[in-house]
This record gives structure tokens, C-alpha cells and sequence, in this order.
């Protein structure tokens, strides 16, 4: 699966956040890398959909859902907004 | 009432399609009735919703095609193995009702005031919001000088030939066609490298803006040749489509 940037993911960082977040700032947990989230390497089904860092490859955040339940991972980000 | 504009829910709504235009041979330009649609920005997409009779859903991202102030349109390609694209170029008719929600972006978006000179590069359907860009610049009365780079197959898959021919006072279109040239092609044959952004990119010392949009393996390549000739990241704006029908 190829992989997509962040501009794809800003209809679901809406809903999660209740803002746009695409040209929000983020820095990368593990390796420092600052960028926007529409920068960063987005797997849309993955499944569910994984955000990396373009510069490590670590993962940044994480949505699954489950049971009509949304669960949401940012433990990657040293940095977001 | 004061304030209730501030933040906007997003919410899916039912839109009513207007019209289908045909593009090029797989891709349709669906122009739509929202009723409560709040403006756009150009640049900005949107995401269709389709449910199937078992409830089995699939969702997709469309970059919006027309300008802020135009009626809403997205332009559509088709993948042959996708689950969304094709009913919209096939099936979808002008009175059928579409789920969508938006306007969607914040990053990949341009207004007059964030200037230029602009540099907008396409590969294949990326050329979608980039148009909706161009149009913006023309109906706002922007005199930003543009350069568009557009990378299609054949001149069969150019999509909005006819607009493009006839390009507003400032804009430059360069095409280059990478698969197969008609007699007497005067446009560029190859893909595009740093070789041929050098012939046709603004100087990084203008200070020009770009934005570039396409296939991933296009928006990679562009991308990093242009921050290797000196073009500030910050400038470079990037938004990436995965595979699609081709550049």
C-alpha cells in the first residue's frame, strides 16, 4: 500500500479534535523532526490508519476503531498544535 | 446568533449532484448542491461517503476543483480496482444524492495574500486543486505570476484542456507528456527531474511558493528537487494522492 500525507487524514483529525489540524505543528518523539501534520507518512488501512515520522519512521499516532469506538494513540508526538 | 460560526462541526450531509462532465476518458467532473456548505478555500478537499446495502461503507478524499465562491465540484478519476471512483465516473447521475463532508485542509490551501511568484506542479489528477488555485487567482483579480507544471500520460488523459489552452494574464502552463506524444508535440516528452525543474522552476532567490500534487512517487520526487535548488521546505507544499491512473 502506497502511503498518503497528511492532508489525508483531515477530515478524521476533525472529528477527533473538533478543529482543523493539517497545518498544525508536530515534533517527532523520537528523533525531534519538526513539520506540519500534512508532512507527515499516513497509512490509511493499515488497519486502521498509522501516522510516521518522514525523517525516523516511528509511529506518531494511531486511530483504530472498534466497536463504533474510536481509539486514539499520540504517544508518538513530542509535539502537536 | 453571535459565535455559532466560530467552530463548525463536521458533519456528513446529502448533497445533490447538478451535472457530470466528461474530462478525458476516465475522469468526470461532478458539480454539487450543498446546502449547507460554508465557503471553501482553494486547495481544500472533501470526503464522499458511500454506504452499500449490507451497510458496508467506504470512504474517500476528493480535492475540491472549483474556485471559493463557485459551485461546489470535484473532478474524479477512475481506478479500476477502487471501491468509490467508479460509481462516481459511471454510475453517478445529474439529480442522484451524494454523502460528503467538508471543506477539509488548512495546509494545502492559497489566498492572494500568501503571494507568489506561484510554481504549482501536477502529476495526473493532482492537477485538481491547483485549478481550483488558478481559478481563485483569475476571479479574485491576483496578478501573482503562475507557472503550472502539469505531467500527463498521453494528451488524451490532459484533464481541463480546453481551460488550460486559454491560461489567465500571468500564467504560464507547461505540459509535459511522458508516455506518448502526438506529431509535432512542443511540450516536454519526459518525466518530471531536477533536469527539467531547472528549465522551468522560478528561481529559488524570488522567493516563489509551490505547491505540488500527484501520485506520491511524483510529489517525493519534485519535492526533494526543488529543496535541493534552494527552495525554502516551508515553501514547499506538498499534497499526495498515492497511486493513481498515472503521470
Amino acid at each position: 500500500m502506497e502511503a498518503l500525507d497528511g492532508n489525508a487524514i483531515g477530515g478524521l483529525l476533525i472529528e477527533v479534535f473538533g478543529t482543523e489540524m493539517t497545518a498544525a505543528p508536530t515534533v517527532c518523539g523520537n528523533c525531534g523532526d519538526a513539520r506540519p501534520v500534512a508532512e507527515l507518512v499516513v497509512y490509511l488501512r493499515a488497519p486502521g490508519t498509522i501516522v510516521r515520522c518522514r525523517t525516523c519512521d516511528s509511529v506518531l499516532m494511531a486511530f483504530v476503531t472498534a466497536h463504533e469506538r474510536m481509539c486514539v494513540d499520540l504517544q508518538g508526538l513530542a509535539v502537536l498544535g | 446568533m453571535a459565535g455559532t460560526a466560530l467552530r463548525r462541526r463536521l458533519t456528513w450531509q446529502l448533497a445533490k449532484v447538478t451535472a457530470v462532465t466528461t474530462e478525458t476518458a476516465s475522469v468526470r467532473t461532478v458539480t454539487l448542491d450543498v446546502p449547507d456548505w460554508p465557503g471553501h478555500q482553494a486547495g481544500q478537499h472533501l470526503d464522499i461517503r458511500l454506504t452499500d446495502e449490507d451497510g458496508y461503507v467506504a470512504e474517500r478524499s476528493y480535492s475540491i476543483a472549483s474556485a471559493p465562491g463557485e459551485p461546489v465540484a470535484i473532478t474524479v478519476e477512475r481506478l479500476d480496482d477502487g471501491e468509490v471512483s467508479p460509481y462516481l465516473t459511471d454510475e453517478l447521475r445529474a439529480g442522484d444524492d451524494l454523502e460528503l463532508r467538508g471543506p477539509i485542509g488548512g495546509y494545502f490551501i492559497w489566498e492572494p495574500d500568501d503571494g507568489g511568484p506561484l510554481l504549482l506542479l501536477a502529476g495526473g489528477s493532482g492537477v485538481v486543486p491547483l485549478r481550483s488555485i488558478l481559478r481563485h487567482r483569475e476571479r479574485t483579480g491576483s496578478t501573482v505570476p503562475v507557472r503550472l507544471l502539469y505531467s500527463s500520460r498521453t494528451l488524451d488523459d490532459v484533464i481541463y484542456q480546453a481551460e488550460l489552452d486559454q491560461p489567465a494574464r500571468g500564467v504560464e502552463v507547461i505540459e509535459t507528456l511522458t508516455r506518448h506524444q502526438p506529431p509535432g508535440w512542443a511540450g516536454y516528452a519526459r518525466r518530471v527531474d531536477a533536469a527539467l525543474l531547472a528549465d522551468v522552476a522560478w528561481p529559488a532567490a524570488e522567493m516563489p511558493l509551490a505547491y505540488v500534487c500527484g501520485p506520491t512517487s511524483f510529489v517525493e520526487t519534485v519535492s526533494q528537487a526543488l529543496v535541493q535548488s534552494g527552495y525554502p521546505p516551508e515553501r514547499v507544499k506538498t499534497e499526495r494522492f498515492g497511486a493513481t491512473g498515472g503521470t
